[in-house]
């Protein structure tokens, strides 16, 4: 009995802090709307540039140790005051980028992200907090730096920015910093700064005229890893970058690129050509007058998430819940984890998988296909209990259910002849989670 | 007399050769000077492992992989028609990633 009581009583206590984290996250939610309406009712004008002659007491004691800096000094800082930077993405280049622009003064700052803020990002854009899961994080940067500096103005901006609004945006600032995570909008902000004749400091990318690459070659810290300080120290000398050229120093980057090496630790500085006269957006006879479709030019899309693909029929494909009652009725099958061998340490199905990274698919789809029959002849010969004749059935699974379709669908070729039944698991682990196992990890 | 030089793989493009970033190479003697033109076409041979798709497009390197030679961008240097000199270092790194 006492057991009981003691279990509810945790329970209920558990409850009470998950509607406080709520009640929280709905205040915030709010607050964040009202916010939104102000900095972005087109009557509010907030593009109006302010000038400013002296630095205030305050500004003197917070801003002395760069004031003693002989090549910055009380001009520099003033003019860094008056001026306005636009960072374009609040994630891993975005959060160390616009802390270090606040905390140096700049005058305006605004933050443009349409996302909001996921537990799988706090390891690298660490201005977000636990607390603001699910919240804008523009308004998570704009509130972070605030804290830090509240002396600068904060502009949020909780859109995705495209051909329509960008030229709109980026005009009421001086310098702009792309932050940003895909290449449809990368190319969209360099023609912008182009038209609009504004300096823009890129992180990480360089060279967006000519053709676009194929989509499948450029990764994203989603799909591809990232170690969270890497794209802190990129961010961080962005954020040196704009400072200098609101500033009225002299740039660094003109005409070069500074290339960092994480896993080596080492930096390379490359000299670039200067402006080709044939670039259809600076060149001398530009054909691009304004901004086009950038997610069309570039075959992909303007975000980092991934897109589901439609490559089997539904009767090769199963649902969680479906795979969920396979493994409980101790259904004999084969499962097949096409995920990286790295990622079956974070998590795997409750079942012994045979783990072949999808890579190999493409490289040698015959040695993976009699690998596969191998393991199922195996498996049929020590199964006692074959079902009346059937085949056994492999079940392939991956993280969202992507590549495991494209590995089902190569397998079906190769495999026909021998009556292998092929499904994959609908939404790989993800829906796992969603649907049978809310304690399984996702990443 | 073949010909030295090193070649470095790095933004991802490593991983197009085995995620082996730098390899010191020995080109075998030819009739005419090695150019960069030659050198593609022996990389994708000799050294990449897959997808060589994403490595040239045509007789050139795809869109978005950056091509220095010796610290400088190749579009400074005549691009294709570089002639390789004895200890040069070329580099080639995809530059295009998240944020």
């Amino acid at each position: 009995m006492d057991v009981t009581v003691k279990e509810l009583q945790s329970e209920l206590a558990e409850k009470e802090e998950e509607i406080r984290r709520l009640k929280q996250l709905l205040n915030m939610r709010e607050d964040q709307e009202e916010r939104l309406k102000v900095y972005i009712s087109p009557e509010v004008d907030v593009g109006d540039k302010t000038y400013h002659e002296r630095l205030s007491n305050a500004d003197i004691s917070r801003y002395s140790r760069q004031l003693i800096l002989p090549e910055f000094g009380v001009t520099g800082q003033i003019k860094l005051k008056s001026s306005s930077v636009l960072v374009v993405g609040a994630g891993g280049l975005g959060c160390p980028a616009a802390i270090y622009l606040a905390a140096a003064g700049v005058g305006k700052l605004g933050v443009v992200d349409y996302d909001e803020v996921e537990l799988s990002n706090l390891h690298r854009q660490i201005l977000h907090t636990v607390d603001r899961v699910g919240v804008s994080k523009s308004l998570s940067v704009a509130q972070s730096c605030f804290r830090l500096n509240p002396s600068v103005l904060y502009i949020p901006y909780q859109l995705q920015l495209n051909s329509t609004n960008a030229l709109d945006i980026i005009k009421s600032y001086d310098v702009v910093v792309d932050a940003t995570d895909n290449v449809a909008t990368r190319y969209l902000l360099n023609d912008a700064c182009v038209l609009a004749n504004k300096p823009l400091v890129s992180g990480s990318a360089l060279r967006f005229e000519g053709q676009p690459p194929p989509p499948e070659t450029v990764t994203n810290c989603s799909e591809g890893g990232v170690l969270g300080v890497v794209p802190g120290i990129i961010g961080s000398l962005q954020a040196l970058e704009a400072i200098k050229i609101a500033s009225g120093m002299e740039p660094s980057f003109c005409q070069r690129l500074l290339l960092f090496d994480g896993l080596d630790g080492t930096f390379r500085n490359i000299k670039l050509r200067s402006r080709s006269k044939s670039c259809s957006v600076c060149g001398e006879k530009p054909t691009i007058l304004k901004l086009i479709d950038y997610e069309q030019f570039c075959g992909a899309g303007a975000t980092d998430k991934n897109p589901d693909l439609h490559v089997l029929s539904d009767s090769s494909r199963i649902s969680a819940k479906e795979y969920a009652s396979m493994l409980n009725d101790r259904v004999p099958h084969v499962l097949l984890d096409v995920r990286p061998a790295v990622e079956l340490d974070i998590c795997k199905l409750p079942h012994p998988a045979l783990n072949i990274p999808f890579p190999l698919f493409n490289k040698n789809i015959s040695q993976v296909a009699s690998q596969i029959m191998q393991v199922v002849n195996d498996q049929c010969h020590s199964t006692t209990e074959q079902p009346d004749g059937s085949t056994i059935q492999v079940v392939c699974v991956c993280r969202r259910g992507n590549d495991s379709q494209l590995a089902v669908d190569l397998l079906q070729k190769k495999l026909l002849s021998t009556g292998v039944n092929l499904v994959d698991i609908r939404g790989g682990l993800y829906s796992w989670t969603k649907q049978v196992d809310a304690d399984f990890p996702t990443y | 007399m073949a010909l030295s030089i090193t070649v470095e793989f790095s933004g991802g493009a490593e991983l197009l050769c085995g995620n082996v970033k730098k390899h010191s190479l020995n080109l075998p003697k030819q009739e005419h000077k090695w150019k960069i033109r030659d050198l593609l076409v022996w990389i994708r041979d000799n050294m990449i492992q897959e997808r060589p798709e994403l490595f040239m497009q045509g007789d050139t390197v795809r869109p978005g992989i950056l091509v220095l030679i010796n610290e400088a961008d190749w579009e400074l240097m005549g691009e294709l028609e570089y002639e390789l000199e004895e200890n040069d270092r070329i580099v080639f790194i995809s530059t295009l990633h998240g944020g």
